[in-house]
């Protein structure tokens, strides 16, 4: 039997007359890979919001089960106590600490977790050297685990979009999270970075993280998901494997009653592929 | 594109109208401006009989050589840097670079070191008094003051406009501690053991004025700290039962510790001044390397971002807030008891304001580089009394402030992270302001 990690429910968030999130309802089954697609507007970037406490919707609950902890209500938290739930997330627009080093960017997630405070800081009191020293290694590691090693002492603004983008996964992963949610992480990024990145997120479910995941790139969703959610003008219009959304009659007509769905950028080749149809099935190279 | 289009034209005009819009074009006719403008406000006044004498007098007149000069020089470099930097990749280019700095060999690490101890233990013994007196009451002090709102300022990108009222704060409990207000203390202490109960004093206001407001943004904060300060010194004019009104207090004694005691010579404040700034700097620099400097950066860079990677935001805000109070309340306690009398008046909006211009002269968030900016700044209107008429004195400190920031904008001794800040923000990636990204603008 399979336990969820995060269960939504009924949530609805309105911007004055807009409705952004509808009643959705969603569950994560712990340790796997949810993808939630949807044309652009439908609200994905909004969910996250609301999951990680940065949006106050109207209604509904949003329930977190940590691993061997008791389930939480989500809602109500700050964006820095929902973190400290065990909840991560990286931005549409990518927001790293730019002036700051990868290195440093990494470690402020981690450190996050870390007790010493300005009188141990001061006085470098042993348990701070022990901290800082913990906050290195596991820098480094987590560096060399999402690919970026040998980029550890450049600033974050001077990295290919790539490897920003993974620079913010390194930092979410610092913080210590059961479930990682990813705004669009392949958006602008070359074929070449699509492929690690697919393979980090594969390695990522891989370490028992559950990753939700918000994606354009069906190429992407197809290949690492269990399963997705599919929204349209905040409403939940599918739900279920890979395999079952390329065939739901609803999705395809989202996709193609939905004329510019896609922002260019994020996926350029769909343009060229007349029936939208072929290119959920037979997801573009 | 008009400006495709323009070239397209050849049109001189148009060719003369884009070298104007440049940067460094608008830098230079800024600098010739800001020249021209104190060769007259320096020159002579005009008279009813002939308005214009004045103008004739400052501009057409021998007294008006140096500005040009100045002026043509200040244009040329101007021009010349714009060249070599006008490149788009520029700034990207220099980011690019190791962010390991320079290395410096040993022996000339310890070579200059031992220059400066001679110059910081022993110089200042061959000063005349006056200059004694400058270097703590003008140089001293504010040194102390602005490594404190560097805190505030530098490390977190806070905008604290109302920080001489901690200042005040020390400086108006070791008057109530040495029984010199209306108000009598339980027991009366030396100067010298008032620190603490100061530095709790400055803390605990920083704390109560900081939770509330600390939840607000860039410029909102700018103006409640304002008020606050304000609101500090006003009650300090008007509570005379307890401040002594616009009187102040007078006869602080001077600081008696350890069997030794100051006095009126300036030279063993001085002293002790660079103890406590030498500590200071050192603890400062250790928090500024830690997890709580670099939480403080990251809230700096992106409030938003900070907070979804686990940062308690306001608290570590209130912390260095706290901290920032704290050095501005120890400050007010040597303040007070080096200069004996305190009133409302030494605590203007003013000073606020001095402090947190020396801390972007020196280099917002570089120890060194305020404590330089600090130094220069208490020092030049100082200098500048025995060359200038005392009502020019100021348009040369604003004419340096000007140039400063055209120039250098990120400050004498810039930290590293911050001139990165500011050359990333040249290109719009973020913002260096302290205010953080666009409010609301959370994808
Ligand atoms: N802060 C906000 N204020 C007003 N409307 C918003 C806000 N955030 C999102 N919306 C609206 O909510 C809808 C969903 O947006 P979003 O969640 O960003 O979509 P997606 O991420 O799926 O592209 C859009 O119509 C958007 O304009
Ligand atoms: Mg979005």
């Amino acid at each position: 039997m399979s336990a969820a990690v995060l269960e939504v429910s009924d949530l609805t968030l309105r911007f004055g007359g807009l409705t952004s999130l509808d009643k959705v309802s969603l569950r994560h089954e712990r340790g796997e890979v949810l993808a939630v697609i949807g044309p652009n507007g439908a609200g994905k970037t909004s969910l996250f919001n609301c999951l990680t406490g940065v949006y106050t919707p109207q209604e509904g609950t949003v329930t977190f089960h940590p691993d061997g902890g008791t389930d939480t209500a989500v809602l109500g938290r700050k964006p820095f106590q929902v973190n400290k739930l065990g909840i991560a997330r990286t931005f549409q627009n990518i927001r790293l600490f730019n002036a700051l080093t990868a290195v440093e960017n990494v470690k402020i997630g981690i450190e996050s977790h870390q007790k010493t405070g300005p009188i141990g800081a001061m006085l470098r009191l042993p348990r701070t050297r022990r901290e800082e020293r913990a906050s290195d290694d596991e820098a480094f590691r987590l560096l060399e685990f999402v690919g970026l090693k040998a980029r550890a002492n450049q600033v974050a603004a001077s990295l290919p979009y790539g490897d920003q983008r993974r620079l913010e996964i390194a930092r979410a992963l610092g913080t210590k999270p059961q479930l990682l949610c990813l705004d669009e992480p392949a958006a602008g990024t070359n074929p070449a970075e699509k492929r690690q990145l697919e393979t980090l997120i594969r390695d990522i479910s891989e370490t028992g993280v559950s990753v939700l995941l918000i994606e354009h790139d069906m190429k992407l969703v197809m290949s690492v998901a269990a399963n997705v959610v599919v929204l349209n003008f905040g409403q939940v219009i599918a739900a279920g494997t890979p395999q079952q959304i390329q065939r739901d009659p609803k999705v395809v007509e989202a996709y193609l009653g939905g004329g510019e769905s896609d922002d260019a950028a994020t996926t350029p080749p769909a343009k060229k592929v007349p029936p939208r149809k072929t290119s959920l099935k037979k997801p573009e190279d | 594109m008009t400006t495709v289009d323009a070239v397209q034209r050849g049109s001189t005009w148009s060719g003369v109208q884009r070298w104007a819009r440049r940067d460094e074009v608008r830098r230079a006719a800024c600098l010739v401006a800001l020249m021209v403008t104190i060769a007259v406000i320096t020159g002579p006044d005009g008279s009813q009989n002939s308005p214009y004498s004045g103008l004739r007098g400052s501009l057409l007149s021998r007294h008006a050589i140096p500005f040009y000069v100045l002026a043509v020089i200040l244009a040329a470099t101007s021009l010349a840097g714009g060249r070599w930097t006008t490149a788009a990749t520029a700034p990207v280019r220099a980011l690019r670079q190791r962010t390991t700095g320079i290395v410096i060999p040993k022996p000339v690490k310890l070579v200059a070191l031992a220059l400066l101890a001679v110059l910081v233990l022993y110089y200042p013994t061959t000063l005349a008094p006056f200059w004694q007196t400058v270097l703590v009451d003008q140089m001293g002090i504010y040194v102390l003051l602005a490594v404190g709102l560097n805190v505030v300022v530098g490390f977190a990108g806070l905008l604290d406009l109302g920080y001489i009222a901690f200042f005040a704060i020390g400086a108006y409990t070791t008057a109530y501690f040495t029984d010199k207000l209306p108000v009598h203390p339980p027991f009366t202490l030396n100067p010298f053991f008032v620190f603490p109960i100061a530095v709790g004093a400055a803390l605990l206001a920083g704390v109560i004025l900081g939770g509330p407001t600390l939840r607000l943004r860039g410029d909102y904060l700018a103006i409640v700290t304002l008020g606050f300060g304000e609101i500090v010194r006003i009650t300090a004019v008007n509570s005379d039962a307890i401040t002594n009104g616009p009187q102040g207090a007078f006869g602080i004694p001077h600081f008696s510790a350890f069997g030794y005691h100051w006095t009126l010579d300036s030279l063993p404040y001085y002293y002790l001044l660079l103890v406590v700034v030498a500590l200071v700097v050192f603890f400062f620099r250790r928090l500024d390397d830690s997890r709580v400097g670099r939480a403080w950066a990251a809230i700096r860079e992106d409030e938003v971002a900070a907070a979804a990677t686990g940062i308690p935001t306001l608290k570590f805000k209130l912390m260095a807030f706290a901290i920032g109070a704290s050095t501005s309340g120890f400050a007010g306690v040597i303040y007070a008891s080096k200069v004996g009398f305190i009133n409302p008046d030494n605590f203007p909006l003013l000073l606020s304001i001095l402090v947190l211009t020396m801390v972007i002269f020196g280099g917002m968030g570089s120890i060194y580089g305020v404590i330089l900016g600090a130094a220069v700044l208490g020092w030049l209107p100082n200098y500048l009394r025995d060359y200038v008429p005392a009502q020019d004195r100021f348009i040369y400190f604003g004419a340096l402030l000007i140039v400063m920031m055209i120039f250098r904008p990120q400050g004498l001794l810039p930290s590293r992270r911050r001139s990165r800040e500011l050359r990333l923000s040249e290109l719009g990636i973020g913002g260096a302001d302290g205010t953080g990204p666009i409010p609301g603008s959370t994808q």
